[in-house]
């Protein structure tokens, strides 16, 4: 849901009069926020208890049997089903062509003891394509990766991850730049596809994955499909919002020139959304690279292999050298995508290196990289990536000092997730998912009404009507309790080092790469260690949700305050406020856009999270996802799950957007 | 300067260039290449592919990569190991992406869509592995070494509360299993009248932190697990007596207040590869072996950090008695 959607620029609205009006609004909407709570506790005390819906680990409900009875029909189906005949051949030629492009740089191609093209090859190739599409420093940003994936022992299997990527992304924007104009030409095709697009990004992969195998086979034609529905929403969103935000003047000049339609695309529009839609094509590159774990439960290839196969033995050391490979190759492809749009610009102003020293070096480079790559079809040690004890010396440094870690703060850990559990989780758990349904669903109805007024009622209707269809009402309100802490530590994080970054630049940069491993390490990566601190409990799935959907929050709360004019801030300092003044009436109130955008955005975050959960001993719907997956049984019950998460993703993100819509 | 950087390059590849035409011959690469080519026309192919399904467990893994190297060494097999769940594996036999599972604990609900006569006959038994999974309810050694008493279900109320977490709401918390597994624990406690709620861990790696964890700190703990079982060589849980099971006495889940039953682990196979008289059918079909034995092999992979395959090989080495026996 707007996951990535590219923030609104924040309002720039100058204190005064009017913020003070919206103010009382504020505090008196609150109130009636907590008089409405305080009547729910009020009910609860009485029917506490009763009506909550609760299911035990085995039961289902008929909606449930009647997915479940769909799939089967479904699978029953596959030898006669012509659709499944289509898309089964289209899988089979996905496999084909990958396996093709996999003997070509990853595995043997048998009769050769190697691949077609060996390791040095292959990176002087993509070195010089750093160079060629951005800069040199690029170019040794690539070299050092490529280098990296040799040297660690994951070479075969990070190429194969690159080559599911290229080809996902690539599928991506053939299938999503089409879509992306018609959301931007069609507003009735946009309220269609932003639900659509929404169920893509919040439905948990567990539930459609075993699907996906039936239609497309299993290994890599499943691992692109299950791609392609991640990765392609922000790609849509993101461009077809750049699309549409070219002003009216630009186009209205243009077309006074009498151009066409498709002249009007491809020579305004396209050229000057440009840079959003590389924003797009670079959040649905890293979307596709945090499906490689995923992906690898049904044989999926890449760096999400290794990652898997350790967590079985409880390998720490062994999942955190692939899955950091994954932050890196994630790193690189984001820093190269940005430094190539930018180049273009540069280039476009005719700020670029010289020309003429440019076509020299990239003709040196091309045969060089040519030399490269007829070497390492010959040589063995330019084949095959020379063995390097760096793998296991990297792995035994990771288990020491995760070791070192979870032995030191054990205790502290084990104390604060008891403080959040009994303080915070237990209580607010205890509201929502043991009033009886009715009680809990309208007084959520009543909250929603409240802050958004009569929009986000209706949502909240809505998809409370969806949930308690859907059965498994108790499961969703836990799920939703946990979704809301761990939201609530995220933007307590996002506020404390958003502020700090924004305000000290130093903070900032050495904080901004443990952000984006957040956002890019494999969750099955950070498990083991986590469940070692806190044991399987909802507050390790909390900590887990906080560690992917923090770094986003944070990330928008520092370019929010950053944005504040500087001007600004020098008036609030003659008038001699203090620095917390500065912050807290100043700073934060200005960038309350980015705010509000961090607090929805760590939610979703939060909610993707879910699954991960029920895998750490959080239970509720994540639970019921995983056990979808696992037992074909139980599928139905995993698929209500997955929707009931859908809906719950839905309806935060429509009340709040209709809460902060109000405020305004 | 970039001149001179140019120049500097040119010299690199001229060097290159001359090194790579002076050693043209001689390169191992297409010797390798012209060996492999020849002695995959004189094995003449006979087996051809094995489509061995490698679900997520150490235990799996064991079975899977001795089989598979066996195969590949006597028969000269190609074998494709495929990582997938246990639905994948079983929804691929009908497609002939997967030949062999070669670890089941049971699934009535994939045997009903799969077998011949309750389903489209795509899957077959091919008769135990020899492996019998002992599940149960387990607690860490300290545990069971300071209060022995409570390797007695009977027992299990007078320490409740020492079971009590953040997650258990005021009662014992009874430790549930990864969702893959048949689990009766529910039931099992309230018809027992047992103080205790069931919360599930979620996944295999957060059971086995939480005996780690609580052995290390001797916290109280009691949860499902099973044997065989990569964490006992580290780790030797105690079992927990239930009442023990009858025949029948897990029919109604609602009802269940017995023990499990031990499980004979079965191998599944593809219908269509098990009639195409590939010399690999006879190998899964006798291939039989002791808990020891997967015990052996799981400990190379988990505790000694070797790959399946190098674990594989070693226990294959080490017991060529055995591997006759299977190759008939």
């Amino acid at each position: 849901m707007a996951a990535t959607t590219a923030p609104p620029a924040p309002a720039r609205a100058e204190p005064g009069a009017a913020p003070q009006e919206a103010e009382d609004r504020g505090t008196s909407r609150l109130l009636l926020v907590l008089g409405v709570v305080a009547v729910w506790i009020l009910v609860w005390a009485f029917t506490k208890g009763q009506d909550t819906l609760t299911l035990s680990g085995r039961e289902r409900t008929p909606v449930m049997d009647d997915l479940g009875a769909f799939r089967d029909s479904v699978l029953a189906s596959r030898d006669s089903n012509p659709l499944i005949q289509l898309t089964y051949g289209v899988g089979e030629a996905f496999v084909a062509a990958i396996d093709w492009l996999q003997r070509m740089v990853s595995i043997p191609d048998f009769p050769r003891p190697v691949p077609q093209i060996g390791w040095l090859g292959v990176t002087a190739v993509a070195t010089f394509v750093g160079y060629a599409i951005a800069n040199w420093r690029i170019a040794l940003l690539v070299l050092a990766s490529f280098l990296s994936f040799g040297a660690f022992g994951y070479w075969s299997e990070a190429m194969d991850l690159l080559l599911v990527t290229f080809v996902a992304v690539g599928l991506s924007v053939v299938i999503g730049m089409p879509l992306a104009v018609l959301i931007a030409y069609r507003r009735r095709a946009e309220t269609v596809f932003t639900n659509l697009l929404d169920l893509m990004q919040t439905m948990p992969t567990f539930v459609y994955l075993l699907p996906i195998v039936l239609f497309f086979g299993i290994g890599a034609s499943t691992a692109v499909v299950c791609t392609l529905i991640y990765a392609l929403p922000p790609l849509i969103r993101i461009a077809g919002h750049g699309i549409k935000s070219v002003s009216a003047s630009t186009l209205e000049a243009t077309d006074s020139a009498g151009q066409t339609f498709w002249q009007r695309l491809t020579k305004v529009q396209l050229p000057m959304a440009r840079k959003t839609i590389v924003v797009g094509v670079n959040q649905t590159t890293m979307a596709a690279l945090s499906m490689a774990t995923i992906a690898s439960f049904v044989d999926g290839p890449g760096l999400g292999k290794p990652v898997l196969s350790a967590l079985v033995k409880s390998d720490v050391g062994g999942a955190v050298v692939p899955g950091l490979l994954i932050v890196l190759m994630a790193v690189m492809l984001d820093r190269a995508t940005t430094a190539a749009s930018e180049r273009g610009e540069l280039v476009a102003r005719g700020h670029g290196p010289d020309p003429r020293v440019h076509r020299v070096v990239l003709g040196a480079g091309l045969v060089l990289a040519a030399v490269a790559v007829y070497v390492s079809r010959l040589y063995p040690w330019a084949a095959e990536f020379p063995g390097t004890p760096l793998r296991d010396t990297a792995a035994s440094w990771s288990d020491a000092t995760v070791a070192w870690f979870t032995d030191t703060f054990g205790g502290v850990a084990g104390g604060l997730a008891d403080a959040v559990s009994y303080g915070l989780l237990n209580p607010m758990q205890a509201l929502l998912a043991e009033s009886p349904w009715w009680l809990a669903g309208s007084a959520l109805v009543a909250i929603s009404a409240v802050a958004g007024g009569v929009r986000a009622a209706v949502a909240a209707l809505v998809c409370l009507g969806g949930l308690r269809f859907l059965g498994l009402w108790h499961d969703s309100m836990i799920t939703l309790t946990m979704t809301l802490v761990a939201t609530l530590m995220v933007m307590v994080l996002a506020l404390v080092l958003g502020v700090w970054m924004a305000r000290r630049s130093s903070v900032d940069l050495v904080l901004r790469p443990l952000l984006d491993m957040g956002q890019t390490i494999p969750p099955f990566v950070y498990l083991i260690p986590v469940l070692a601190l806190f044991g399987p409990t909802r507050f390790t799935a909390i900590v887990a949700g906080v560690i992917y959907a923090a770094p986003a929050a944070i990330k928008l709360v520092a370019d929010g305050v950053k944005g504040v004019s500087q001007g600004t801030l020098e008036a609030s300092r003659s008038t001699g406020a203090t620095t917390w003044q500065e912050i807290t009436k100043v700073q934060l109130p200005m960038a309350k856009g980015s705010l509000v955008l961090a607090a929805n955005q760590g939610l979703l975050y939060v909610l993707a999270m879910a699954v991960i959960g029920g895998m750490v001993g959080a239970g509720a719907l994540g639970y019921d996802v995983v056990l979808g997956f696992s037992r074909s049984e139980e599928w139905g019950k995993g698929a209500a799950a997955g929707l009931s998460i859908v809906l719950l993703g839905i309806m935060l993100d429509r009340v709040m957007r209709a809460a902060a819509h109000h405020t305004h | 300067m970039l001149n001179q950087l140019t120049k500097a390059r040119w010299a690199v590849v001229a060097a290159c260039s001359a090194l790579a035409l002076t050693a043209c011959g001689g390169g191992t690469i297409e010797q390798q290449t012209e060996e492999n080519a020849a002695a995959a026309a004189e094995a003449g192919g006979e087996c051809g592919e094995l489509n061995m399904a490698v679900n997520p467990w150490v235990g799996y893994e064991a079975n899977a990569y001795v089989v598979g190297t066996v195969a590949e060494r006597e028969l000269g097999c190609t074998v494709n190991y495929k990582d997938l769940k246990e639905d994948v594996s079983w929804q691929g036999f009908g497609t002939g992406e997967v030949d062999v599972v070669i670890e089941d604990w049971g699934h009535p609900d994939l045997e009903k869509k799969f077998f011949e006569g309750t389903g489209d006959g795509s899957a077959t038994d091919f008769g135990p592995t020899g492996n019998v999974g002992i599940i149960g309810w387990y607690v860490p050694p300290w545990l069971a070494a300071e209060h022995p008493d409570i390797l007695d279900y009977k027992n299990l109320n007078k320490y409740a509360e020492e079971f009590a977490t953040s997650e258990s709401g005021g009662l014992g918390q009874f430790l549930g299993a990864d969702p893959s597994y048949v689990q009766f624990d529910e039931a099992i406690v309230s018809n027992l009248g047992l103080d205790f709620k069931v919360v599930f861990s979620g996944s295999e790696a957060a059971s086995i932190q939480a005996f780690q964890k609580a052995e290390e700190n001797k916290e109280f703990l009691i949860g499902y697990f099973y044997e065989p079982q990569w964490l006992f060589a580290e780790l030797p849980l105690e079992k927990v007596s239930l009442p023990p099971y009858e025949a029948g006495c897990q029919d109604d889940p609602a009802k269940v207040a017995c023990d499990y039953p031990e499980t004979e682990l079965k191998k599944i196979v593809s219908t269509e590869w098990a009639e195409s008289g590939s010399p690999s059918v006879d190998l899964v079909k006798n291939f039989s072996w002791t808990n020891e034995d997967q015990n052996l092999v799981a400990k190379y992979i988990s505790q000694e950090g070797m790959s399946p395959a190098d674990a594989a090989a070693r226990w294959v080495e080490e017991n060529p008695d055995k591997v006759e026996a299977w190759l008939g």
